[in-house]
Protein backbone atom coordinates (compact mmCIF):
# COMPACT_ATOMS: atom_id res chain seq x y z
CA UNK A 1 0.00 0.00 0.00
CA UNK A 2 1.33 3.33 -0.60
CA UNK A 3 1.49 6.48 1.32
CA UNK A 4 -1.23 8.01 -0.50
CA UNK A 5 -3.57 5.26 0.41
CA UNK A 6 -2.48 5.09 3.80
CA UNK A 7 -2.48 9.03 4.26
CA UNK A 8 -4.99 10.41 6.70
CA UNK A 9 -8.37 12.15 5.77
CA UNK A 10 -6.90 15.59 5.21
CA UNK A 11 -4.37 14.43 2.69
CA UNK A 12 -6.72 12.40 0.51
CA UNK A 13 -8.88 14.50 -0.05
CA UNK A 14 -5.82 17.16 -1.15
CA UNK A 15 -5.07 14.09 -3.33
CA UNK A 16 -8.23 13.71 -4.56
CA UNK A 17 -8.86 16.97 -5.93
CA UNK A 18 -5.76 16.54 -7.71
CA UNK A 19 -6.85 13.64 -8.94
CA UNK A 20 -7.99 13.25 -12.91
CA UNK A 21 -11.45 12.17 -13.37
CA UNK A 22 -11.21 9.27 -15.84
CA UNK A 23 -14.85 8.90 -16.37
CA UNK A 24 -18.28 10.39 -15.83
CA UNK A 25 -20.25 8.90 -12.86
CA UNK A 26 -22.63 6.45 -13.58
CA UNK A 27 -25.83 8.26 -13.80
CA UNK A 28 -28.43 7.47 -11.49
CA UNK A 29 -31.06 6.38 -13.23
CA UNK A 30 -28.81 3.92 -14.93
CA UNK A 31 -27.97 2.49 -11.36
CA UNK A 32 -32.02 2.06 -11.47
CA UNK A 33 -32.57 0.41 -14.65
CA UNK A 34 -30.39 -2.75 -13.60
CA UNK A 35 -32.99 -5.72 -13.18
CA UNK A 36 -34.22 -6.97 -10.15
CA UNK A 37 -34.30 -10.47 -11.27
CA UNK A 38 -30.67 -11.67 -11.06
CA UNK A 39 -29.34 -12.79 -14.79
CA UNK A 40 -28.11 -16.58 -15.22
CA UNK A 41 -24.65 -18.04 -16.53
CA UNK A 42 -23.87 -21.73 -16.82
CA UNK A 43 -21.01 -23.12 -17.12
CA UNK A 44 -20.34 -26.56 -18.65
CA UNK A 45 -16.85 -27.30 -17.40
CA UNK A 46 -16.11 -30.09 -19.81
CA UNK A 47 -12.19 -29.74 -19.71
CA UNK A 48 -9.58 -30.48 -18.00
CA UNK A 49 -6.40 -29.11 -18.21
CA UNK A 50 -5.29 -25.96 -16.09
CA UNK A 51 -5.71 -23.03 -18.71
CA UNK A 52 -9.08 -23.85 -19.42
CA UNK A 53 -9.95 -24.49 -15.60
CA UNK A 54 -8.60 -20.91 -15.12
CA UNK A 55 -11.25 -19.85 -17.06
CA UNK A 56 -14.10 -21.68 -15.54
CA UNK A 57 -12.57 -20.55 -12.34
CA UNK A 58 -12.30 -16.78 -13.13
CA UNK A 59 -16.10 -16.25 -14.94
CA UNK A 60 -17.46 -18.26 -12.04
CA UNK A 61 -16.26 -16.17 -9.85
CA UNK A 62 -16.79 -13.05 -11.28
CA UNK A 63 -20.15 -13.50 -12.50
CA UNK A 64 -21.17 -14.47 -8.82
CA UNK A 65 -19.49 -10.94 -7.76
CA UNK A 66 -21.68 -9.29 -10.54
CA UNK A 67 -24.75 -11.14 -8.10
CA UNK A 68 -25.73 -13.31 -11.27
CA UNK A 69 -26.90 -16.88 -10.43
CA UNK A 70 -24.26 -18.51 -11.71
CA UNK A 71 -24.08 -22.92 -12.15
CA UNK A 72 -21.38 -25.05 -13.25
CA UNK A 73 -22.13 -28.61 -14.03
CA UNK A 74 -19.09 -30.37 -14.06
CA UNK A 75 -18.49 -33.16 -16.65
CA UNK A 76 -16.05 -35.57 -18.20
CA UNK A 77 -12.43 -34.75 -18.05
CA UNK A 78 -13.54 -31.06 -15.20
CA UNK A 79 -14.69 -33.50 -13.39
CA UNK A 80 -10.95 -34.45 -12.41
CA UNK A 81 -10.83 -30.56 -11.40
CA UNK A 82 -13.31 -31.30 -8.59
CA UNK A 83 -11.61 -34.43 -7.02
CA UNK A 84 -10.22 -33.36 -3.54
CA UNK A 85 -6.41 -32.30 -3.85
CA UNK A 86 -4.90 -35.17 -1.92
CA UNK A 87 -6.63 -37.94 -3.66
CA UNK A 88 -4.01 -39.69 -5.65
CA UNK A 89 -5.73 -42.98 -7.21
CA UNK A 90 -9.58 -42.81 -7.77
CA UNK A 91 -11.84 -45.51 -9.36
CA UNK A 92 -12.80 -48.80 -8.43
CA UNK A 93 -11.17 -50.92 -10.98
CA UNK A 94 -7.95 -51.04 -12.94
CA UNK A 95 -8.44 -49.14 -16.16
CA UNK A 96 -9.82 -46.28 -13.61
CA UNK A 97 -7.81 -46.37 -11.78
CA UNK A 98 -4.92 -46.66 -14.46
CA UNK A 99 -6.30 -43.40 -15.48
CA UNK A 100 -6.30 -41.34 -12.23
CA UNK A 101 -2.61 -42.68 -11.74
CA UNK A 102 -1.65 -41.66 -15.06
CA UNK A 103 -3.21 -38.06 -14.94
CA UNK A 104 -3.63 -37.17 -10.87
CA UNK A 105 -6.56 -35.42 -9.92
CA UNK A 106 -7.32 -32.19 -8.13
CA UNK A 107 -7.61 -28.67 -9.02
CA UNK A 108 -4.00 -28.18 -7.77
CA UNK A 109 -2.63 -30.70 -10.61
CA UNK A 110 -4.58 -29.34 -13.79
CA UNK A 111 -2.09 -30.14 -16.93
CA UNK A 112 -1.48 -27.47 -19.40
CA UNK A 113 -2.92 -28.64 -23.01
CA UNK A 114 -0.02 -27.22 -24.54
CA UNK A 115 3.87 -26.82 -23.29
CA UNK A 116 3.08 -28.91 -20.28
CA UNK A 117 6.57 -30.87 -20.18
CA UNK A 118 6.04 -33.43 -17.36
CA UNK A 119 4.79 -30.48 -15.25
CA UNK A 120 7.44 -27.71 -16.24
CA UNK A 121 4.95 -25.56 -17.67
CA UNK A 122 2.32 -25.45 -15.56
CA UNK A 123 5.18 -25.22 -12.24
CA UNK A 124 5.93 -21.90 -14.19
CA UNK A 125 2.82 -21.08 -14.87
CA UNK A 126 2.53 -20.61 -10.92
CA UNK A 127 5.36 -18.84 -10.94
CA UNK A 128 4.14 -16.02 -13.27
CA UNK A 129 0.81 -16.26 -11.09
CA UNK A 130 2.43 -15.55 -7.72
CA UNK A 131 4.51 -12.99 -9.70
CA UNK A 132 1.64 -11.08 -10.98
CA UNK A 133 -0.27 -11.47 -7.74
CA UNK A 134 -2.96 -13.63 -9.83
CA UNK A 135 -5.33 -15.84 -8.02
CA UNK A 136 -4.90 -19.42 -9.10
CA UNK A 137 -7.57 -21.72 -9.79
CA UNK A 138 -7.78 -23.20 -6.34
CA UNK A 139 -8.03 -19.52 -4.54
CA UNK A 140 -10.66 -18.62 -7.00
CA UNK A 141 -12.82 -21.38 -6.61
CA UNK A 142 -13.18 -21.17 -2.79
CA UNK A 143 -14.04 -17.56 -3.72
CA UNK A 144 -16.54 -18.94 -6.22
CA UNK A 145 -18.33 -21.17 -4.17
CA UNK A 146 -18.62 -18.51 -0.74
CA UNK A 147 -19.84 -16.45 -3.10
CA UNK A 148 -22.57 -18.91 -4.10
CA UNK A 149 -21.76 -20.23 -7.29
CA UNK A 150 -23.15 -23.88 -7.58
CA UNK A 151 -21.10 -26.97 -8.95
CA UNK A 152 -23.23 -29.85 -10.06
CA UNK A 153 -21.41 -33.07 -11.08
CA UNK A 154 -22.61 -35.21 -13.74
CA UNK A 155 -23.70 -38.54 -12.20
CA UNK A 156 -22.64 -40.56 -16.05
CA UNK A 157 -19.21 -39.14 -15.65
CA UNK A 158 -18.80 -40.16 -11.98
CA UNK A 159 -19.70 -43.67 -12.72
CA UNK A 160 -18.13 -44.33 -15.34
CA UNK A 161 -14.78 -42.84 -13.75
CA UNK A 162 -15.65 -44.88 -10.71
CA UNK A 163 -15.82 -41.43 -8.84
CA UNK A 164 -17.63 -41.47 -5.00
CA UNK A 165 -19.37 -39.01 -4.04
CA UNK A 166 -16.59 -38.55 -1.34
CA UNK A 167 -13.94 -38.39 -3.83
CA UNK A 168 -15.15 -34.67 -4.57
CA UNK A 169 -14.17 -31.79 -2.70
CA UNK A 170 -16.89 -30.10 -0.01
CA UNK A 171 -19.76 -28.38 -1.18
CA UNK A 172 -20.68 -29.45 -3.97
CA UNK A 173 -24.76 -30.07 -5.31
CA UNK A 174 -25.84 -33.64 -5.55
CA UNK A 175 -24.99 -35.46 -9.05
CA UNK A 176 -27.76 -34.30 -12.31
CA UNK A 177 -27.64 -35.31 -15.68
CA UNK A 178 -27.46 -33.95 -19.29
CA UNK A 179 -31.48 -32.65 -19.07
CA UNK A 180 -30.97 -30.79 -15.84
CA UNK A 181 -27.88 -29.13 -17.57
CA UNK A 182 -29.64 -28.30 -19.94
CA UNK A 183 -32.69 -26.98 -18.48
CA UNK A 184 -30.47 -24.76 -16.58
CA UNK A 185 -29.19 -23.56 -19.92
CA UNK A 186 -32.34 -22.66 -21.29
CA UNK A 187 -33.05 -19.94 -18.32
CA UNK A 188 -29.99 -18.36 -18.19
CA UNK A 189 -29.01 -15.35 -20.33
CA UNK A 190 -25.21 -17.06 -21.50
CA UNK A 191 -24.31 -20.62 -21.40
CA UNK A 192 -20.68 -21.27 -21.61
CA UNK A 193 -18.91 -24.49 -22.62
CA UNK A 194 -15.07 -24.75 -21.11
CA UNK B 1 -16.97 12.61 -1.07
CA UNK B 2 -15.33 13.05 2.60
CA UNK B 3 -13.46 9.89 4.02
CA UNK B 4 -15.90 9.92 7.04
CA UNK B 5 -19.04 9.04 4.86
CA UNK B 6 -17.10 6.05 3.62
CA UNK B 7 -18.50 2.76 5.48
CA UNK B 8 -15.99 0.13 3.74
CA UNK B 9 -12.43 0.53 2.24
CA UNK B 10 -11.39 -2.46 -0.08
CA UNK B 11 -7.81 -2.58 -0.79
CA UNK B 12 -7.25 -4.32 -3.85
CA UNK B 13 -3.83 -2.77 -4.71
CA UNK B 14 -1.50 -5.12 -6.60
CA UNK B 15 -4.51 -7.58 -7.30
CA UNK B 16 -5.07 -8.81 -10.71
CA UNK B 17 -8.16 -9.40 -12.48
CA UNK B 18 -10.94 -10.53 -11.43
CA UNK B 19 -10.01 -9.68 -7.56
CA UNK B 20 -10.98 -6.29 -7.05
CA UNK B 21 -14.43 -7.08 -8.39
CA UNK B 22 -14.31 -10.25 -6.29
CA UNK B 23 -12.70 -8.62 -3.19
CA UNK B 24 -15.52 -6.16 -3.22
CA UNK B 25 -18.28 -8.63 -3.99
CA UNK B 26 -17.32 -10.10 -0.77
CA UNK B 27 -17.34 -6.63 1.44
CA UNK B 28 -20.53 -5.46 0.53
CA UNK B 29 -21.99 -8.56 1.62
CA UNK B 30 -21.37 -6.97 5.10
CA UNK B 31 -22.61 -3.02 3.59
CA UNK B 32 -26.40 -2.08 3.81
CA UNK B 33 -28.40 -0.04 1.44
CA UNK B 34 -27.18 3.10 1.06
CA UNK B 35 -23.22 2.23 2.23
CA UNK B 36 -20.71 4.06 0.58
CA UNK B 37 -17.70 1.74 -0.47
CA UNK B 38 -14.61 2.65 -1.91
CA UNK B 39 -12.58 0.47 -3.52
CA UNK B 40 -8.80 1.33 -3.97
CA UNK B 41 -6.90 -0.69 -7.38
CA UNK B 42 -3.57 -0.71 -9.16
CA UNK B 43 -5.21 -2.88 -12.08
CA UNK B 44 -6.02 -0.67 -15.10
CA UNK B 45 -8.43 -3.20 -16.35
CA UNK B 46 -10.54 -2.35 -13.18
CA UNK B 47 -11.99 1.08 -14.94
CA UNK B 48 -14.12 -0.83 -17.07
CA UNK B 49 -15.10 -3.66 -14.78
CA UNK B 50 -15.94 -1.22 -12.24
CA UNK B 51 -18.34 0.73 -14.67
CA UNK B 52 -19.83 -2.96 -15.87
CA UNK B 53 -20.01 -4.46 -12.04
CA UNK B 54 -22.01 -1.37 -10.84
CA UNK B 55 -24.08 -1.47 -14.38
CA UNK B 56 -24.98 -5.56 -13.69
CA UNK B 57 -25.33 -4.87 -9.73
CA UNK B 58 -27.61 -1.86 -9.97
CA UNK B 59 -24.97 -0.40 -7.23
CA UNK B 60 -24.13 3.44 -8.11
CA UNK B 61 -20.65 4.86 -8.75
CA UNK B 62 -20.26 7.70 -7.65
CA UNK B 63 -16.87 8.54 -8.23
CA UNK B 64 -14.10 7.36 -9.83
CA UNK B 65 -10.14 8.77 -10.21
CA UNK B 66 -6.76 8.15 -10.39
CA UNK B 67 -3.77 9.42 -8.83
CA UNK B 68 0.26 8.38 -8.53
CA UNK B 69 -1.04 4.91 -10.36
CA UNK B 70 -4.24 4.24 -8.09
CA UNK B 71 -7.21 3.94 -9.12
CA UNK B 72 -10.00 4.95 -6.95
CA UNK B 73 -14.06 4.01 -7.25
CA UNK B 74 -16.31 4.88 -4.84
CA UNK B 75 -19.68 2.72 -4.93
CA UNK B 76 -23.22 3.62 -3.22
CA UNK B 77 -25.01 0.34 -2.21
CA UNK B 78 -28.68 0.17 -4.00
Amino acid sequence: MSPAAKAPAKATAAKATAARPVARATAKTAAKAAADTPKKLVIIAYSGELEKTWATMILASTSAAMAQETSVFVTFWGLQTFVKDKKRITGENWMQKMMSFMQRPGVSHRPLSKMNFMGMGPWMMFKLAKRYNVSKPKELLEMAQALGVKFYPCQMTLDMFGLKREDLIEGMEEPVGAAFALQLMSEAEASLFI
Amino acid sequence: MGKSDIKITVDASGLSCPLPIVRTAQAVKTASSGDLIEVIATDPGSVKDFQAWAKATGNELVEQTVADGKYRFVLRLK
